[in-house]
């Protein structure tokens, strides 16, 4: 299963720094996270962990750091197996970690998140002195009296990593570090790693960006559904190889694409161009978008997650502002961010959280498919509502849509995911939208459900609606896009016809890598 | 071990048995206090019967002095609704009264046709204002409407005993003995509320108005767009974002009704009971704290707000009537306590299933849902 083509660049006969043999961990529900997992960390590298959403690399650090216990294998530090009953067991062995989402206090100042948890009398100047001191040693400058709110996403990651340099770690696990970074702030990021590792400390680096593996990890070890693919020593390692280890098909295993009657047409019913928009924390999402679907037609927007496609959808859903650009929903460009005029526009959306943004959970099946088209007939005369027409409607629609629930006044919340989905599917779609924005449709549901859910979504694009689906499934986009378009960091990187596509190139595509595309394949 | 499991579907009986059974054990439990403080429970309970319900003259002071909590506690199952927690309905009562002994004192010589409802607008008005100062807050600026609503509690009380003993105002008496001891101006006799004779009691102008206003907020709550707007945003308000709905205009009109409602209690204070501003009486009745007990044991439904009302009204008269060696202090008082911890207690019957543990499959242990309020 681990086939080690390399041996640790510094080894030197001394035992790797961290090990993991035959970590597996399962969730109640029959859920497999890692299922036999070997790792080995020498000393003094940074080693990769590559995978795709959900491959079990968190699983796999959360082991490492005593949050999680594994149910079988073990972990040896220097050799010796060890086995972590908290994280303080973890730290005292020389474990720290780096969360995606950082866990400091915003009112505290740096020097008090920095001492927090440590036992003994606060001594502010002491406390102040050694941030200092890390700082200058490592290049993590950072003022250690400032408030971390205050302080930039890339400083509170400073903090962080000095942090866990105070405590001593050794070995340094790092998630995802350069999601919330700029590529200025990633490149000082990699430098005072390299200064770490030359100290003879071991980072784990989890991403799932190859070009920043590429520039700097040692080896890479890839995980896929929870097990280890392989690990390879980067100078050796082939980006189309590591893509392939990561996205794990076989290019003839394509997924196969559900048949339609009808063939996309050139009425472009949903259109961007040049649109770019802020995230939540202000960075840019979204940097110049440039598409166009058009009647009868899907177009699968694939990425790794948190490169733009939440940010897209909402764009799209008039739920987010632009900064920039235009988009039109048939012949209405978006005025402002208002789910309201998308709406009128002809605009239906499934968002990502179907639960809890596309639904009220508590409230009634016949309320939430009412939810949308309230405020005017048939639902409503004036300022009064047709309860009895909204009873109508739900019952009509949940025979439709084959809603299983004890009747139209079942809070939504207590419905299978299949059927909260099927809710949302009914009202959206029996609104005769003229495009369709999906977001992960499918993601959570069983088998049947994803298979009703494709078949609703095929329907539609048969009666002519405009759909664009985003998910991180690739199958799912090979077996129902016509059009691919691949985003990046908030661009998309290209866009490929269903039939030219290759899952390794998307693979390369996803990970930012884009040196095998001759020019602007757009 | 016993579990307990989140109920699918609320059967409509639970919605009347519920309380009734609260109410029950409530009795009981209180029987039990009386007895152990040595007084007879069963003459204890006729006696505050009596004179809360049936003897002469009973039925008109419970209701007078329910009335208040009907505004109040309308007031409150209004805002709670939505998660908003109003717990101004003291203040906005106040300012309300103040707002209607105002118009009620400009308009002397007007026609009481004129007047009568000028001051019933102002009552709402100055009520709404109040409360609107914390709905922009809480809308706009995000701050938490429990401290701004409990700080403006305190603003009202001081603005009007300023307008009757720190100045001289309009609302103060400055002829004859008010010169010497500081009292509220009287509205013109004319301008005194009416009230209906019904036989064997009266029923007061304000407490008609505040029916209308528990059946006007029911058939909203229940029936307009408005109404299923605040569900919404008080379920998921991101739900509600996607849905294009107005999420601050919302919150800033249902503070606003919630105050306007509190406010014609004050104009129903002064119009119907003492037809001047009385600060002193008003800071002591704390009608708007107590309103939120009406609130919750009412489940937060408009109509069941009257009955409630009532009922604490006759316990409030009765207890007031009985004060005396041969009756237990403090009794209503604990009465109306377990009243409000039996209601709270048997919400969880309306929402949970008993279960023993391992009677078969789907059995989950559920803490109380975050943010679950009551709802009607």
């Amino acid at each position: 299963m681990s086939d080690v083509t390399s041996e640790p660049t510094r080894a030197g006969g001394s035992p790797p720094a961290l090990s993991a043999r035959g970590i597996t961990k399962r969730f109640p529900g029959g859920v497999v996270a890692n299922e036999a997992v070997d790792l080995d960390v020498a000393p003094g590298e940074v080693h990769a962990l590559l995978g795709e959403n959900g491959a079990g690399k968190s699983t796999l650090s959360n082991c490492f750091t005593g949050l999680y216990r594994p149910d079988e294998g073990s972990i040896l530090v220097d050799g010796a197996p060890v086995s972590f009953h908290s994280p303080r067991d973890a730290i005292e062995a020389g474990i720290g970690m780096v969360h995606q989402h950082f866990r400091l206090v915003e009112t505290f100042t740096v020097a008090e998140n920095v001492a927090l948890g440590e036992h003994g009398p606060l001594r502010k100047r002491a406390d102040a002195a050694r941030v200092r001191e890390l700082g200058e040693r490592y290049g993590l400058e950072v003022d250690p009296n400032a408030r971390i709110w205050q302080l930039s996403v890339g400083q509170q990651q400073r903090v962080e990593i000095i942090k866990a340099l105070s405590r001593e770690a050794r070995i340094l696990i790092l998630d995802e570090p350069t999601a919330v970074l700029t590529p200025h702030e990633a490149e000082a990021l990699f430098s005072v790693l390299r200064r770490m590792t030359a100290e003879g400390r071991s980072v784990i680096f989890i991403s799932h960006k190859l070009d920043e593996v590429r520039a700097v990890a040692d080896r890479v070890t890839v995980l896929r559904d929870g097990r280890t693919e392989g690990t390879r020593s980067v100078a050796g390692a082939d980006s189309r190889e590591l893509a392939r280890l990561m996205v794990g098909r076989d290019v003839t295993l394509g997924a196969e694409r559900i048949e339609r009657s009808t063939a996309p047409t050139d009425d472009v019913l949903l259109s961007l161009s040049g649109v770019r928009a802020a995230g939540d924390h202000g960075r840019e999402a979204l940097a110049g978008i440039d598409l166009e679907v058009h009647a009868h037609e899907i177009v699968g927007v694939c990425g790794v997650s948190g490169n733009g496609q939440r940010e897209l959808a909402e764009v799209v859903a008039g739920m987010r502002a632009t900064t920039a650009g235009t988009v039109r929903i048939g012949e209405t460009e978006l005025s402002r961010a208002d789910p309201r005029i998308a709406q009128r526009a002809g605009l239906a959306h499934v968002p990502e959280d179907r639960l809890h943004t596309g639904l009220a959970p508590s409230l009634p099946i016949e309320d939430n498919l009412a939810l949308r088209a309230y405020r005017s007939p048939p639902l409503a005369t004036g300022p009064f509502l047709r309860r009895r027409r909204i009873r109508e409607q739900a019952t009509e629609l949940m025979a439709a849509y084959d809603v299983r629930a004890p009747g139209p006044t079942t809070p939504t919340r207590v419905l299978s995911g299949g059927n909260v989905q099927k809710v949302l599917l009914a009202r959206e779609l029996s609104s005769s939208p003229k495009a369709l924005v999906a977001a992960s449709p499918t993601r959570g549901l069983d088998v049947g459900a994803i298979e009703t859910v494709r078949t609703l979504l095929v329907d539609a694009a048969e009666r002519g609606v405009a759909i664009l689906l985003l998910s991180e499934d690739l199958d799912e986009i090979l077996s129902l896009a016509d059009r691919i378009a691949v985003i990046y960091e908030g661009r998309i990187q290209a866009v490929v016809s269903r039939d030219d596509a290759d899952v390794e190139e998307l693979g390369l595509l996803m990970g930012g890598d884009r040196s095998h595309l001759d020019g602007d394949a757009a | 071990m016993i579990r307990l499991e989140r109920r699918v579907d609320q059967p409509r009986w639970l919605s009347l048995a519920v309380p009734l059974g609260s109410i029950a054990v409530a009795l009981l439990v209180g029987a039990v206090v009386v007895a152990l403080s040595g007084n007879d429970a069963i003459a204890t309970y006729s006696r505050i019967v009596d004179r809360g319900f049936t003897s002469r003259g009973a039925f008109t002071a419970t209701l007078t002095a329910a009335t208040p909590l009907l505004f109040t506690g309308l007031a409150a199952a209004t805002a709670f609704r939505m998660g908003i927690f109003n717990i101004g309905g003291e203040g906005q009562l106040i300012v309300g009264a103040v707002g209607a002994s105002g118009a009620g004192i400009v308009l002397d010589g007007r026609p009481a046709a004129l007047a009568i409802p000028a001051m019933l607008v102002a009552g709402a008005a100055c009520g709404a204002a109040w409360a609107g100062i914390a709905a922009v807050l809480r809308a706009w600026l995000n701050t938490n409407e429990i401290i701004t609503t409990l700080m403006l509690n305190y603003l009202a009380i001081n603005l009007a005993t300023y307008l009757v003993f720190g100045s001289k105002s309009r609302w103060r008496d400055l002829e004859g003995s008010g010169l010497m001891f500081p009292k509220g101006k009287a509205i013109p006799e004319a301008f005194e509320f009416p009230s209906v004779d019904f036989g064997n009691f009266t029923v007061s102008f304000g407490f008609f108005i505040g029916i209308a206003a528990a059946i006007a907020l029911y058939v909203a709550f229940r029936s307009t767009r408005f109404g299923f707007q605040t569900r919404v945003i008080g379920d998921e308000p991101r739900a509600a974002a996607y849905a294009g709905m107005r999420t601050k205009r919302t919150i800033l009109a249902l503070l606003a009704l919630s105050g306007a409602v509190a406010g014609l209690g004050g104009a129903s204070d002064v119009g119907d009971t003492r037809h001047l501003l009385d600060p002193k009486a008003l800071g002591q009745a704390g009608y708007g704290y107590a309103g939120i007990v009406v609130a919750a044991l009412a489940r937060l439904n408009p109509l069941a707000v009257v009955g409630v009302s009532i009922l604490m009204g006759g316990l409030a008269n009765a207890g007031r009537a009985l004060q005396g060696p041969d009756f237990p202090a403090g009794l209503v008082g604990t009465l109306q306590g377990l009243l409000l911890v039996c209601t709270l207690a048997g919400e969880l019957f309306a929402r949970y299933r008993i279960r023993r543990a391992g009677a078969g499959a789907g059995v989950v242990a559920v803490a109380a849902p975050p943010g679950a309020g009551v709802q009607g």
